[in-house]
């Protein structure tokens, strides 16, 4: 198997006495899609930066592509197409004059007309940039990073500001781009959207990695943990000897983070068999990435 | 692509851009020919204590001041704008050379500002009977050239130490109109007090128009080339191309 695409030790992002990234390890596997993911002011803009060769670093060992950013080439630059959140294309351009501008900059451009109907602006081809909507004028920048066929592309928060229909349409657009083979690294606050997109999430908090893998692996569930749910009679209590100490409410809900599943469904079940209690509602639940993230976001400072 | 034909790619489109651009446009191309007319149709009839027509006065002023428009406003104007709302944030993260970028835009620049000055003199001939230079012709084209050149490196200097899209036509204003003035452009310099005239012997603008005027003056004789003006222009462009080099910015000040 080839090296990671990117991989990242130790970077470190000070800005005076003040540190924005605070030792971020990450590796990005070929052909992946790889979000970070983190509330806003977390880090995820500064350490896409460095990635992509706009900041430098403090401290720690990068490689994109196999080249350190802090001195990008011309070639790396070929092999690398970035969305940025504060970039604009020049809105006097038409949307077919924009990626026919851009595609001229790479030895093996993709046809301007399939870069644009890749992204399904091909009804727009002759409208000015300024002209489109927020969403078709994002389309239009992923055109321009796809024209040059890169083997890394960066989308930073891609669908911020976008309704509900338009960040839809984005996620599939997004997802279609890993069938033309590159590796995509995308930055969001939206959890939605690294759970709809990503093979593997990095939660990002406060300048440091507090989680990362697949989306349904995160966290606690992956061995043997999750959440036991039932309903108790008025008057009952939950037996002794569980895992973990359970939570009831007014109402007779219970609620038993487990640290092992199968020996607490083992000792409850009998407990409620040898006794004729009904255990109402009876579920078990994996905590999903929201509950991860928001668990982990809310212990952050600030 | 090879460099010199992505220079040539950069400056097509910069130029749809530009005349695309209606502001822009009206201020750099229809803006001259105004103030051209304005000064001939006000002041035609007159000659100067040089004996000069005021006339063949104003066609090499108001050259001046449209090279000026086409390299130093545009241009600061133009790429603050484009430094402010991330085009050129987004071009730096292309493979494409920053040199050439910039020489897109240089080369669009220049090529607007001859064009200006080759419209003018031709509404001047037409229109107004002023004779166009003779052997001078060649002081007055190397004028134009080191003028267009100087002129552009100032603008793009200029870029570092303006801080929004906002404040880019106000300090570019600011700069090039008192200079207008004083150096001769809209008044005949023998009208203005002297102090004024050795404040503006120290700018740019002031050796631009007279190195330009050179091959429109009667007196000339030769090929037209003011050495000390044109020194001093040179001067100025290579000031102005250090500052750039230094100064310029590709990320907007909100980041």
């Amino acid at each position: 198997m080839a090296g990671p695409v990117i991989s990242v030790r130790g970077l470190v992002k000070r800005y005076g006495s003040r540190e924005v990234v605070r030792g971020i390890d990450l590796d990005v596997r070929a052909g992946e899609v790889f979000a970070i993911l983190g509330p806003n002011g977390a880090g995820k803009t500064t350490v896409v930066e460095i990635l992509e060769g706009y900041r430098t670093r403090t401290g720690g060992e990068v490689r994109v592509l196999g080249v350190d950013p802090a001195a990008p080439t011309r070639a790396w630059r070929q092999r690398v197409g970035i969305v940025l959140q504060s970039s604009r294309v020049q809105p006097e351009l038409t949307v077919g004059e924009t990626v026919a501008l851009y595609a001229a900059y790479y030895p093996d451009a993709r046809p301007v007309a399939e870069a644009i109907e890749v992204v399904g602006l091909a009804a727009e081809a002759g409208q000015r940039a300024g002209k489109l909507s927020g969403g078709q004028q994002r389309r239009l920048e992923v055109a321009v990073a796809l024209v040059g066929r890169p083997d890394l592309l960066f989308l930073d928060e891609p669908t911020t500001g976008f309704d509900p229909g338009a960040r839809r349409s984005a996620w599939g657009l997004i997802a279609s781009l890993r069938d033309l083979g590159a590796t995509v690294v995308l930055t969001t606050h939206y959890l939605e959207e690294a759970e709809a997109l990503a093979d593997r999430v990095a939660i990002i908090v406060d300048g440091e990695v507090v989680a990362t893998g697949a989306p349904g692996e995160i966290g606690p569930g992956g061995d043997g943990q999750g959440e036991i749910r039932f309903r108790l009679p008025a008057g009952a209590r939950p037996p002794p000897g569980l895992s973990a100490v359970p939570r009831v409410d007014t109402g007779g809900g219970v609620r038993l983070p487990s640290a092992d599943l199968i020996r607490d469904l083992h000792r409850l079940t009998g407990w409620a068999l040898d006794r004729g209690i009904a255990l109402e509602r009876l579920s078990v639940r994996h905590p999903s990435l929201e509950d991860v993230y928001l668990d982990l976001t809310d212990r952050a400072p600030g | 692509m090879n460099d010199g034909r992505l220079v040539a790619h950069q400056a097509r489109f910069d130029l749809r851009t530009f005349v695309r651009d209606p502001t822009a446009t009206f201020f750099t191309l229809a803006l001259p020919v105004i103030f051209l007319v304005l000064f001939v149709s006000i002041f035609g009839s007159q000659t100067l204590e040089s004996g000069v027509e005021t006339t063949t006065y104003y066609v090499p002023g108001i050259v001046a001041l449209a090279l000026v428009s086409a390299t130093f406003v545009n241009l600061a104007i133009s790429l603050t704008q484009q430094r402010e709302s991330g085009v050129l944030k987004k071009v730096r993260g292309t493979p494409l050379p920053p040199w050439i970028f910039i020489a897109g835009r240089v080369v669009t620049a220049v090529v607007v500002g001859l064009a200006m000055a080759g419209v003018l003199v031709a509404i001047g001939r037409l229109f107004y009977g002023v004779a166009l230079p003779g052997t001078a012709a060649a002081g007055f084209l190397v004028a134009l050239v080191l003028g267009a050149a100087a002129f552009s490196a100032l603008g793009i200097a200029v870029t570092a130490v303006v801080p929004t899209e906002a404040a880019a036509p106000a300090v570019a204003n600011a700069i090039t109109l008192p200079l207008f003035f004083i150096s001769g452009i809209f008044v005949p310099a023998e009208s203005i007090p002297d102090w004024l005239v050795s404040i503006a012997d120290v700018f740019p603008v002031k050796p631009l128009n007279d190195s330009l005027f050179v091959a429109f003056d009667p007196a000339t004789s030769g090929l037209g080339l003011a050495w000390g003006d044109l020194a001093v222009l040179a001067a100025w462009g290579v000031a102005g191309a250090v500052v750039a080099a230094r100064g310029f910015r590709w990320i907007p000040r909100r980041g």
